[in-house]
């Protein structure tokens, strides 16, 4: 009788990015998915006790063996990397794709207020973000969306799992917010023209 | 900066129409929000005279420093005054006052400000997350591009406004009459950056005042602040502060060779 919880340990371990669990089921077609799901349960149960070198996270909706954060600085001695940093203009950007995406480059800009395609190409080198496609409007533009990687860098099971937004008090009674999905581009310069 | 390497500093006839470009901003609506805390105003009611006169200061600043302004900042200059503009017109005399009630003119770039406020929240709670390669680590090897990137520094890397912030303060110091110049006796960027790198020579650090002596005309402060932004560029320094807000100090800055060879031996 091969031990299932082994197996799945075994198969995480060696795995050089997130496993999930259809991905799971999959290789271990002879068990059925009740069993490898109590595994993978039974495994998180142990890594997840106080004092564990390595814990079993779920990121980018996979399963994937990480160190904890307060063993971090004795592990940059062993990989000799420098820690990963960001700009601020990056974060921006990343955050406002990840949160509003499917989304353009002109819809960043209008939030940032300033001109974000060098950044918008760097994290795209970097396969943090990738094109979905292009949307259906005049002009069509190339909309952005966050990638895998993106999950995996930042820790995120899913995209449901980001903070949510700081509720924002509302204007009185302008009530703005009702429109959100729509940015009034180039409505601003309109006006302007009026007077 | 226009100079593709660092040959260019040293070439005279060239210091006068020195160009220095930096990729540091965020943008005409973080430096409102920066002015907005400065200045402890409410976000709702925001004073358009003290803060579009301290915006128009700061353009003002960079084009004395010959900065390259980005042409959002000068959209948002306009923006301000056109708002501004609009709150001294008076209210139209009720001929159909079909608009439901006038909107405040300031309640667009108010949304604007607090839209950009949420996602550049949203971007530090994100860089407090625990990140592959920096809180935790997996089995796997990290992609090159990520693995490259810059180390990170105890003190608090000084941003541009700050710094430019306390460049203006120090202008302020030297009112425009009290001097008075002879001749064109000029002062070039290439020999300010060598007499900064002789002063911090052996230190540690030095403040970012003491580069500015009591007594000098404008040409030559400009000069040592352009020769600062400089040798931040060439990574011969860091500027930093100990914490936010607090005094800005420049450093010598650790050669990335050393570095290496340390990581090397060890």
């Amino acid at each position: 009788m091969p031990n299932l919880k082994s197996i799945v340990e075994s198969l995480l371990f060696v795995a050089d990015a997130p496993v999930t669990f259809d991905r799971l089921c999959t290789l271990l077609e002879e068990f059925d998915r009740g069993e490898v799901k109590e595994a993978l349960n039974a495994l998180q149960d142990e890594y997840g006790r106080e004092g564990r070198g390595v814990v079993l996270a779920e990121v980018a909706t996979g399963f994937q063996f990480r160190t904890p954060a307060e063993n971090a600085d004795y592990l940059r001695r062993l990989t000799k990397t420098r820690p990963v940093k960001f700009s601020q203009s990056a974060l921006e950007t990343l955050a406002i794709i990840a949160y509003r995406q499917p989304v353009t480059r002109a819809e960043i800009e209008y939030l940032r207020g300033v001109d974000s395609g060098g950044v918008l190409k760097t994290i795209l080198e970097k396969k943090l973000i990738k094109i979905l496609g292009k949307k259906d409007i005049p002009g069509k533009p190339l909309i952005y969306g966050t990638t895998r990687e993106f999950l995996e860098l930042f820790s995120l099971k899913d995209l449901r799992s980001l903070p949510t937004l700081k509720e924002i008090r509302d204007l009185s009674e302008t009530a703005p917010y009702e429109q959100q999905e729509e940015l009034p581009l180039g409505q601003s310069e309109g006006e302007g023209d009026q007077l | 900066m226009s100079g593709d390497g660092n040959l260019d500093l040293y070439r005279d006839e060239e210091a006068a129409s020195y160009t220095v470009k930096l990729e540091v901003f965020e943008g005409p609506l973080d430096l409102l929000l920066h002015l907005i805390r400065k200045n402890e105003v409410d976000i709702y009611d925001i004073p358009l005279s003290i803060i579009t006169r301290e915006y128009l200061d700061y353009i003002k600043m960079m084009k004395e420093l010959n900065l390259e302004i980005a042409g959002e900042f000068l959209v948002m200059a306009s923006t301000l005054i056109q708002i501004k503009s609009k709150t001294l017109l008076p209210m139209p005399a009720d001929e159909e006052s079909t608009e439901e009630e006038e909107e405040d003119p300031r309640a667009e770039l108010v949304r604007r400000l607090l839209e950009y406020q949420k996602y550049k929240e949203a971007s530090i709670s994100l860089a407090e997350r625990d990140m592959l390669g920096r809180e935790t680590y997996a089995r796997t090897f990290l992609s090159p591009e990520l693995a490259g990137m810059q180390p990170e520094e105890e003190p608090v890397e000084v941003e541009l406004f700050e710094l430019i912030e306390a460049f203006r303060k120090v202008l302020d110091r030297v009112s425009e009459e009290s001097f008075h110049e002879v001749g064109a006796e000029s002062i070039t960027i290439a020999e300010r950056i060598n007499e900064i790198l002789s002063l911090l020579e052996g230190k540690e650090s030095l403040l970012f005042d003491e580069l500015f002596p009591e007594n000098f005309n404008r040409d030559f402060l400009i000069a040592t602040f352009l020769a600062v932004l400089e040798l931040c560029k060439l990574k011969m320094v860091k500027v930093v502060q100990a914490n936010r807000y607090g005094s800005i100090w420049i450093q010598p800055a650790v050669m990335e060779g050393e570095d290496a060879v340390a990581d090397a031996e060890s």
